[in-house]
């Protein structure tokens, strides 16, 4: 196999990996006013709903930042292995990925910094962060790769003496289309489905229980949209291999879902994450030969044409035959540790971090 | 004002600012380290303390570095599109194997730091926070290599087919001569802010626990034995932050020293401009070394108001009669090598002067500052001594401050220095920014603006945050419970 072609699929598999791990964290964010309804009668705290809120946050509490770092290598290979994908995508999605960025550091604020204050507005303050930094996130991830898929106004440019590369030459009313943003929505409901599918398998009692119920409530919804998007992008860009992986992940979703109705949470979770690796893989074979699909008849960005040289290549290549099993070896073992179901009654009485010493002690005892 | 320039703004902003956090998470990670460290083998309370309460200063600090640094991932694309594609082939794998290599053993072993008080054994534990520090040195190092490769490219070759850049030798760039030696010098220079926000932070607890164990005994004739373990505890904080400061003062200094006379050798021109030298001392005369400058550095007769003769030539050849050129002389040269500066902004190779210039002087005068107040530390806190001069509180915020702020005059330095180019001899600032017709001047107003908000009420929070952290001081001691299976968890959100 051709070096480049090695490294599409490796950018396929970190967005995978993006997806699958940081999707079910963006999936616990969006839940998280949902599970831990924390508002009493009077409009004031519910210290139940509290403590139900940090155990939910708590089940992705030492994964996100792992999660999140998928993202930052997708990104790191892209430069290194496909310099004009990385130059010509991240040009073009310029305001779309402003506001990821934006999202996504707002989210990261306000997981680490919510629990470091003993103050309701300034949890509900970071609340709201993480809740909308986890649904804006997400949508705007299935924005732009649903863009590349279904093709970008683009032209070609001259380059060297031989070479040429395609510059992205539409507007941002361009790229917010009609089936980029069904792209963005599906995303948004599978990163949900699958988030309430991990909180279902990481929680034990009523957590676990409304988890469940909600799982069975967008679960459905997610199915839909995923079906129209494959449907839609299929119909334009389809092949017998893309039509197969869609309806893989077609099945692994409704797997999913049947398997939470049955109560088997840990199938529900293989099944939400195989369904988003399947779906991973159509778009990258739809995207195939190319990386970047132009719209109509404008020029497409080949694999060959946006690709690092033979060097880079081989070079990157030992790199990830190397060192990817070691990250994936400590991952693994991270999750291995904090595999136990947490339960509100495991998460310690609230008590304020900054409060004089034997504060914490008196509101123990 | 035009796309290049404000993309210029964006990128100093964005980048300065994630840099005011990236030396304190890589020297406070190896204090916390050591203090963790200290306990498992001392078993002194004080030194679990210790290690919590700087842990908790670190992660509020660390948790800027961690989402401006995303901003840095990506931002290369976004406003530099077309410095992406010319050295993409070179600079992207140093990038993506940061990622690969430093990004995901940090975020995963600080994660288990974090919530693993009780769930691993505690030598494992203690191991993740080591892994942490050693995650940091991996990041900068690569990311150093990125830049080294910028400001002396080494490794590569032009390729006329694709116009662009490509890679030759990938170990060259790795142990390009001047990444050899800007990463010991960032990383002493890391330590260094490490070291004084230990003691900075240390010396303050140790005073006010001092104070409150006073007037205890004043009121109520209890000798208020909490207060004085403190009084012990942070004092042997401040003694470990002053050392590290000095010794890592000591070596940033010898180590940029070096750097100096690798960087008269690779760019001439930036050495000429950091010391305002217009023209080539004549045969037989040394260059000298002005400590302060009035007038004219934007002329060409500059009025260097304390000089210290010889120094320059020392600085930038290691030898005191060796030849300094001035830049008229290198601008000539220049044009003959490099042609025509039409593609530069300013139409000329000679980089900004007075910034120059300028920051190189704060950079080594805030390092100055703080070695002295760290010196001044170790000397007043000597036999159990405790230090109560009121002038003490403006030193001690100060201190740490200042070698913040010297990374910061050290980068805008070696970065502005470098103009015209971005990447040395091979492409002009000018010409690596993305194409405008994709990216608007008003797209980049639109992100700068967002950024410096977002950016400005975030630190507002952290700084706020950080010092109530500091106020609250380290918590009484507690043996970490194992956490069994339904045992309340020792950390939770
Ligand atoms: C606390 C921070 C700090 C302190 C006290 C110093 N430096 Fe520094 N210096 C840096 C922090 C720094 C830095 C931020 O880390 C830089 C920017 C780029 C780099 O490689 O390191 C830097 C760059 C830098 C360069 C530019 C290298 C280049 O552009 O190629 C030189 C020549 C020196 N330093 C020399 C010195 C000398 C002679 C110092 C004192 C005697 C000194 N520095 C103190
Ligand atoms: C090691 C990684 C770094 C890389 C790869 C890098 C890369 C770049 C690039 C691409 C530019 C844009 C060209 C330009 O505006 O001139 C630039 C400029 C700049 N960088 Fe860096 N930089 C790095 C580190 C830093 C750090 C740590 C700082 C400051 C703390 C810094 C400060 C600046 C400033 C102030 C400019 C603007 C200079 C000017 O435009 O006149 N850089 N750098
Ligand atoms: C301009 C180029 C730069 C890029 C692309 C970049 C990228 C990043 C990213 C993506 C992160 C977040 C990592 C995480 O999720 O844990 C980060 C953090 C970090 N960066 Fe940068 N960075 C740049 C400049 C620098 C420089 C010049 C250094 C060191 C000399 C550095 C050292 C670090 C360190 C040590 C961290 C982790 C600690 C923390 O988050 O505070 N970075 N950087």
């Amino acid at each position: 196999m051709e070096l480049a072609t090695f490294w599409f699929i490796l950018i396929g598999v970190l967005w995978t990996g993006y997806l699958v791990l940081e999707g079910f964290d963006f999936g616990v964010g969006m839940l998280l006013p949902v599970l831990g309804r924390n508002r009493d009668a009077k409009g004031g705290e519910d210290p139940a709903g509290e403590r139900r809120r940090r155990a939910v946050l708590t089940t992705i509490g030492p994964h996100w930042d792992g999660n999140e770092v998928w993202l930052l290598t997708a990104g790191g290979a892209t430069f290194a292995a496909f310099p004009h994908w990385y130059a010509t995508m991240f040009s073009a999605f310029y305001l779309p990925l402003l506001l990821l960025l934006v999202a996504l550091i707002l989210r990261n604020m306000g997981l680490e910094y919510r629990y470091k204050r003993d103050s309701v507005a300034w949890r509900r303050g970071w609340d709201a962060m993480i809740i909308g930094g986890s649904v804006a996130a997400p949508l705007l991830v299935g924005v732009a790769l649903t863009n590349l898929v279904h093709g970008l106004v683009m032209r070609e440019v001259e380059v060297g003496t031989s070479a040429s590369y395609t510059e992205f030459t539409g507007s941002l009313l361009s790229v917010l289309n009609p089936v980029s943003l069904l792209g963005g929505l599906t995303v948004l409901a599978l990163c949900l489905t699958h988030g309430a599918h991990f909180l279902a398998l990481k929680t034990r009692g009523d957590l676990r229980d409304d988890a469940r119920a909600l799982a069975t409530r967008c679960g459905p919804v997610s199915a839909v949209l995923a079906l129209g998007l494959l449907v839609w992008l299929g119909l334009e860009r389809g092949s017998g291999a893309s039509w197969a992986l869609s309806a893989l992940a077609a099945a692994a979703l409704v797997g999913g879902i049947a398997a939470n109705l049955a109560g088997r949470e840990g199938w529900a979770f293989a099944g939400t994450a195989t369904s988003i690796a399947a779906a991973v893989a159509t778009y990258f074979v739809m995207l195939s030969p190319n990386v970047i699909n132009g719209l109509g008849d404008d020029p497409d960005l080949s694999i060959s044409a946006a690709a690092s040289s033979p060097l880079t290549l081989e070079i990157m290549s030992w790199a990830a035959i190397l060192f990817t099993p070691v990250v994936l070896a400590y991952t693994a073992w991270t999750y291995w540790i904090f595999r136990r179901r947490i339960s509100v009654e495991q998460i310690p009485p609230a008590s304020d971090p900054l409060a004089e010493k034997g504060a914490r002690a008196a509101t123990r005892s | 004002m035009e796309s290049l320039d404000l993309a210029r703004w964006q990128f100093a902003i964005t980048t300065v600012y994630h840099f005011f956090f990236v030396p304190i998470t890589i020297g406070m990670s190896a204090l916390v380290a050591w203090f963790h460290t200290r306990y498992l083998w001392r078993r002194e309370p004080g030194d679990l303390r210790l290690a919590k309460f700087f842990g908790k200063l670190f992660t509020i600090n660390f948790a800027l570095g961690l989402v401006t640094g995303i901003v840095q991932e990506f931002q290369f694309g976004m406003n530099w599109s077309a410095y992406s594609r010319f050295v993409g082939d070179i600079f992207g794998a140093p990038l993506a194997l940061e990622a690969l290599l430093a990004f995901f053993l940090e975020s995963t072993f600080l994660g288990l730091w974090i919530f693993g008080w009780g769930k691993i054994p505690e030598k494992l534990h203690v191991a993740c926070i080591w892994l942490v520090h050693i995650g940091t040195l991996l990041s900068a190092y690569f990311i150093l290599a990125a830049n080294s490769f910028m400001q002396n490219p080494v490794g590569y070759r032009y390729n006329p087919e694709t116009g662009r850049a490509e890679m030759a030798d990938f170990v060259a760039v790795l142990t390009n001569e001047v990444q050899l030696v800007t990463f010991p010098h960032v990383i002493a220079a890391s330590y260094m802010v490490g070291g004084a926000v230990v003691m900075g932070v240390a010396l303050h607890k140790m005073r006010r626990s001092h104070r409150l164990a006073q007037t205890a005994l004043a009121t109520t004739d209890d000798p208020a034995p909490d207060h004085r373990g403190d009084v012990v505890m942070y004092r042997r904080a401040v003694r470990l932050g002053g050392v590290v400061t000095l010794v890592a003062g000591l070596a940033v200094a010898i180590t940029g020293d070096i750097q100096g006379k690798v960087m008269t050798e690779v760019q001439p021109m930036k050495m000429a401009a950091a010391e305002a030298l217009y023209d080539t001392p004549p045969e037989g005369e040394c260059a000298p070394f002005s400590v302060l400058t009035v007038a004219g550095l934007g002329g060409d007769d500059p009025t260097h108001v304390i000089e210290i003769p010889c120094l320059l030539s020392y600085l930038g050849t290691g030898s005191f009669d060796g030849e300094v050129q001035g830049m008229a002389e290198l601008e000539a040269e220049y044009r003959q090598r490099f042609g025509d500066t039409e593609a530069t902004a300013s139409d000329t190779y000679i980089p900004p002067i007075a910034m120059t210039y300028w920051n190189f002087r704060l950079m080594i005068g805030a390092g100055l500052f703080a070695a002295a107040v760290a010196a001044l530390a170790l000397l007043m806190t000597r036999k159990d001594r405790v230090p109560m001069q009121r002038w003490w509180q403006p030193l001690l915020v100060l201190a740490p401050i200042a070698t913040v702020l010297g990374h910061s005059f050290g980068w805008i330095f070696t970065e502005v220095g470098r103009q015209p180019w971005v990447v040395f001899g091979e492409l002009t600032t000018a010409n690596g920014v993305s194409d405008p017709s994709v990216v608007t001047s008003t797209d980049v107003i639109v992100s700068m603006v967002v950024f410096t908000l977002l950016y400005g009420v975030l630190a507002v929070i952290e700084v706020k945050l950080f010092l109530d952290y500091v106020r609250k001081g380290a918590e009484p001691f507690e043996e970490t419970p194992v956490v069994e299976e339904d045992d309340e968890l020792a950390f939770s959100y």
